[in-house]
């Protein structure tokens, strides 16, 4: 007779170095579909955040629905938000994605217009003196300008993006919370506590990579300082 | 289409609304966690902040605990929370965990708000012979009302989503409606549920709204508050 192992899954202890090890390739997936998932949000959030925001900043008329829109979209809690999907892409990836694109439209849209706003007249027109199209004017003076505060933005999506993808669990898309969702209800401590560090570790990388983009991209801030 | 003529008629049945497993019981369980952990978190949070503010002191811990909240998955948050000894306690975790995420943003826009108000007023107060504290409950106070009330605002919309979260953990309120009709695997009944929490939230965000704009109305037209 072979006595039951004396480890700390046995003992069901909240930090255990076995289960690291034996349980690698679980948390491996969970974490890379973790990455996925937000990672396609936050993108599709942005390739159509820019196009709105620049819409609402020129058509005067488009800033208030724009912004009254993404406000509504913003106070649905996460929960409500994939189930009201749910008729629409049934249980699927698909259903997060499309939840938190519209949580990363909302926040990205806010910050790319007020970054757009934020842009001096005179430096507006002194590019309009100098000959400057609407197009070379938007790429080349008012975008970068505005950057700072879209980066802001986006970094707030990102680490809110990645903290939401937990919900999908719901669902069974939900990264590391679906970890966390199968150690609640068998109990597994290490399991749920080993899976919500390593979301708030992505968070917290993702949120250093963006900052170091940031830097990278708009050198002139540092300028002076 | 067809769906939400379910969803609808699911909310309208008659059946669906009484009893502790009802519309009606959740609503009001969902009001009363969402009422009570407000009260508890301002009770908490503002002293802190309007005290730090005041003095001027741990600026970057008030600033931060906003991204430290957005980084820590509330889901995760919940059920570990459900494995601790808390999660003996009923709707302990629930609470706890209310609490926990709407004390960030009070925190924060108090104490941002104390830190905007004018230097040159509170000088002016000072060198009228006000008390500290007479400079903090006539002065610094009525200054940072605003942008106190946006936190508050804000508190009670994030209380409103994770008190809809708690129902992933067995945790009471309308979510309890949306986690059984994903148990039962009928989509009318979690679309329902998702309205009903969407509907909520919106007018808890309403009622802050209008209320931020009356205030302010009150305080432009000069007259006391």
């Amino acid at each position: 007779m072979t006595a039951p192992p004396d480890d700390c899954l046995a003992r069901n202890e909240w930090i255990c170095g076995a289960y690291l090890t034996s349980r690698r390739g679980i948390l491996w997936d969970a974490t890379l579909q973790h990455l996925q998932l937000a990672a396609a949000s936050v993108l599709l959030g942005l390739v159509i955040a820019v196009p709105l925001a620049l819409a609402a900043r020129h058509r005067r008329w488009a800033a208030g629905p724009v912004l009254a829109l993404t406000t509504v979209l913003y106070t649905i809690p996460s929960l409500a938000m994939f189930s009201l999907l749910l008729p629409v892409y049934g249980l699927s990836a698909a259903l997060v994605v499309a939840g938190l694109v519209l949580y990363s439209l909302t926040l990205l849209v806010r910050n790319i217009l007020a970054g757009l706003r934020a842009v001096p007249e005179e430096t507006r027109q002194a590019a309009r003196g100098m000959g400057y199209g609407p197009l070379r004017m938007l790429l080349t003076v008012e975008l970068p300008l505005a950057l700072p505060a879209a980066m802001a933005g986006l970094r707030i999506a990102t680490v809110s993006a990645v903290s939401l993808v937990t919900v999908g669990a719901i669902v069974g898309f939900g990264g590391l919370g679906n970890l966390v969702y199968a150690g609640m209800n068998t109990y597994f401590k290490a399991q749920v506590l080993t899976a919500s560090v390593l979301c708030v570790v992505i968070a917290v990388a993702a949120d250093l990579l963006l900052l170091a983009v940031q830097r990278l991209a708009t050198p002139w801030t540092r300028r002076g300082r | 289409m067809n769906t939400l003529t379910d969803a609808w008629s699911w909310l309208t049945a008659p059946a669906h609304w009484p009893g502790p497993d009802g519309i009606g019981a959740r609503l009001l369980e969902h009001l009363l966690l969402t009422v009570v952990c407000l009260l508890i978190a301002c009770a908490v949070a503002l002293p802190v902040a309007l005290v730090l503010g005041h003095l001027g002191r741990g600026g970057a811990l008030a600033v931060n605990i906003s991204n430290i909240g957005r980084a820590v998955p509330t889901f995760a948050v919940l059920v570990l929370l459900l494995l601790t000894p808390v999660g003996g306690f009923g709707q302990g975790p629930t609470v706890v965990a209310l609490v926990l995420f709407s004390i960030p943003p009070l925190l924060t826009n108090a104490y941002v708000g104390m830190r905007e108000v004018d230097q040159d007023v509170v000088g002016a107060a000072r060198g009228m012979g006000m008390t500290g504290t007479q400079v903090l409950r006539q002065v610094e106070l009525p200054l940072a009302l605003p942008l106190v009330l946006t936190g508050v605002r804000i508190a009670a919309v994030q209380l409103v989503a994770t008190a809809t979260l708690a129902a992933l953990v067995g945790g009471g309120g309308l979510g309890r409606i949306i986690t059984a009709g994903f148990n039962l695997a009928s989509t009318p009944q979690v679309v329902a549920g998702a309205v009903l929490v969407a509907v909520f939230a919106l007018v808890v965000e309403g009622i802050f709204g209008v209320g931020q704009r009356l205030l302010a109305d009150r305080s432009r037209s000069g007259k006391p508050s």
